[in-house]
């Protein structure tokens, strides 16, 4: 009964103050707007006025972005803070975590030792093992799309047994790649490769079959062959569709490759985790998370940002 | 005149008892039966019809893209089997590879037919001039999102002409462009005609295009099992001018012809059923 009880006194308590920071904090956000609005008209002499209203443009673009984020950021750590502020909290306080973890925040690429390392360095760990397991993966899907999405006897043949297998888990794969590697690291990969694949092949194969009559008309009039029709109009044709397929494979390589290493060890970020939970190093399990976040949100805007600018001129007939 | 030229250089291209039959499943269709047309050298040649008569099928046989069933298509005496930059088609909907330019739309044309005939200089200065033919060399690093129906349309007639292609197939090329458009395209594409003597097969439904561009005018008649019911000359001297012709009795009488042909011996099926 006590443990339904205590989050119900933590909502109480964190109901009155969360209006009062909110309006603080609104407040502090009106005060550091105004200095900019200050700042224009001092420029106004040396600059244009073109040219200076788009700056103010654009930092009202860049604030309309950024703020809304920044303050739901900051609340959530306020209510957090008072949440977990108790004796009884089982979880750290953003105060505790900055604490007990400053120097993992402060400092991503610290080496004091073989397993001493900052949490940057593990992460460019986890990354070379992703991106070699999404490389392959990435050239193996869109070779076995393009073949599912030309032929259909292919596509009969596989598709199938795809659908099945891609409903496999990540971790699944991992005692029978280590049975069959007999390596941490390798194994790793391999659940990179098959777990990315499957989007990757079924989007880039959708995309192919997708390809306009016209362009295939095209292709067969001016006789291309079948190398010639996969790089000069296949691909750029079924681009969207691959690099979603890409965008949603880098995402799930990014979610497996945690679960993978806190099994396979080694220096990756997933394995710090498993080593921070045994050695009840909670702040730390919380620091690695935010990594994990934002790594994997890059990742995510690297692709996207890679597909938007590969397809600029397929999307328009 | 059109006789002494139709006698010299006979079945350049012969179309011998095409017949076409679509199979899907257990259902099978006659689109087209028994076709029987020779077309000269040099000729511009139109075919029309009202709509699901198979003249773009045909225009697909010819162009190789699918298979006659019966009978047989024979350019210069050789029988066509497949899709060939010998036989260039312009489609109705130009078909231009969005991400390339227009330059490299034209030029992966030439590189593929001139690839070993021509020097990579040789090969930008052919992919050029075939732009000037339609006047769409200032566009040239434009892609075609960027410019407009008509220009696409000429990208397309230039991709084509820059094949060299021994006959020219133009699927209904003006038919989704505004009317003054249109009539400029058309005006070009007499003048390309007259200045490269290609030979030219042209599927419209529209009655003035088929009779101020054409040779001869193919009329066919409604599918299933569509043939072709006449063959128009049209004895115009060339070069035509459109405001000339307004009155002329040659030109009115072939149009009458045709209008006849469509809408009181082989009306649409649509028409019919609604008296």
């Amino acid at each position: 009964m006590t443990a339904y009880s205590s989050p119900a006194r933590i909502v109480e308590t964190a109901a009155g103050p969360l209006p009062a920071a909110v309006a603080a904090i609104s407040s502090a956000a009106v005060h550091s707007a105004s200095p900019a609005k200050a700042a224009a008209p001092a420029t106004a002499s040396s600059s244009s006025m073109r040219g200076e209203s788009a700056f103010v443009r654009s930092l009202k673009h860049w604030a309309s972005v950024a703020v809304p984020p920044f303050l739901v950021l900051l609340a959530a750590l306020v209510v957090w803070e008072l949440a977990s502020s108790g004796p009884k909290a089982s979880l750290p306080s953003p105060s505790r975590i900055w604490a007990d973890a400053k120097d993992l925040i402060v400092d991503p690429f610290f080496v004091n030792g073989p397993q001493d390392i900052g949490l940057g360095l593990r992460v460019l760990t986890s990354l070379q093992r992703v991106a070699i397991g999404f490389g392959l993966s990435a050239v193996a899907g869109i070779l076995l799309g393009a073949l599912i999405g030309q032929s259909v006897w292919a596509m009969r043949g596989l598709d199938p047994i795809f659908q099945v297998l891609r409903t496999v888990p990540p971790l699944a794969w991992l005692p029978i790649s280590l049975a069959a590697f007999r390596d941490a690291n390798p194994s790793a990969i391999f659940v990179i490769f098959i777990t990315a694949i499957w989007p990757i092949i079924i989007n880039t194969a959708t995309g192919i079959r997708n390809i306009p009559q016209d362009y295939r008309n095209v292709a067969a009039v001016l006789r291309l062959n079948q190398v010639e029709f996969f790089w000069r109009v296949m691909i750029p044709s079924a681009a969207p569709y691959i690099f979603t397929g890409l965008r949603i494979g880098i995402g799930l390589s990014w979610l497996a490759i945690v679960a993978a290493e806190m099994l396979t060890g080694g220096v990756g970020i997933g394995f710090f985790i498993w080593d921070a939970w045994n050695s009840s190093r909670l702040s730390d399990i919380i620091v690695a998370l935010a990594y994990i976040g934002v790594v994997g949100f890059l990742l995510d805007r690297l692709v996207a940002a890679v597909g938007h600018f590969v397809t600029r001129g397929t999307q328009a007939s | 005149m059109s006789l002494s030229k139709t006698s010299s250089s006979a079945a350049f291209l012969k179309i011998d008892h095409v017949g076409k039959t679509f199979t899907r499943g257990a259902a099978t269709t006659e689109v087209l039966r028994d076709i029987n047309l020779v077309i000269a050298k040099g000729e511009y040649i139109s075919i029309i019809g009202h709509s699901g008569c198979g003249k773009s099928t045909l225009l697909n046989l010819i162009a190789g893209l699918t298979q006659v069933t019966g009978g047989a298509i024979l350019l210069e005496n050789r029988e066509v089997s497949e899709p060939g930059p010998d036989r260039a088609v312009v489609f109705q909907n130009h078909s231009l590879l969005p991400w390339l330019t227009v330059y490299d739309n034209v030029r992966l044309a030439v590189d593929k037919v001139f690839g070993g005939a021509k020097t990579r200089a040789e090969r930008n200065e052919w992919t050029l001039h075939n732009l000037d033919l339609v006047q769409m060399v200032h566009a040239k690093d434009k892609r075609p999102a960027e410019i407009s129906g008509g220009m696409k349309q000429r990208v397309g007639i230039a991709r084509a002409l820059a094949m060299e292609p021994k006959v020219l197939l133009l699927d209904e090329p003006f038919g989704a462009l505004d009317a003054l458009t249109r009539a400029h395209l058309q005006d070009s594409a007499m003048q390309i005609h007259a200045r490269l003597g290609n030979t030219v097969i042209m599927i419209t439904h529209d009655v003035d295009e088929a009779v101020l561009l054409s040779d001869k005018i193919v009329m066919m008649t409604n599918g299933p099992s569509a043939t072709i019911g006449e063959v128009l000359d049209v004895e115009l001297p060339r070069p035509r001018r459109r405001l000339e012709l307004v009155n002329d009795p040659t030109y009115l009488h072939c149009r009458e012809a045709v209008l006849k042909f469509l809408y009181e011996r082989h009306r649409a099926p649509a028409l019919q059923a609604a008296e």
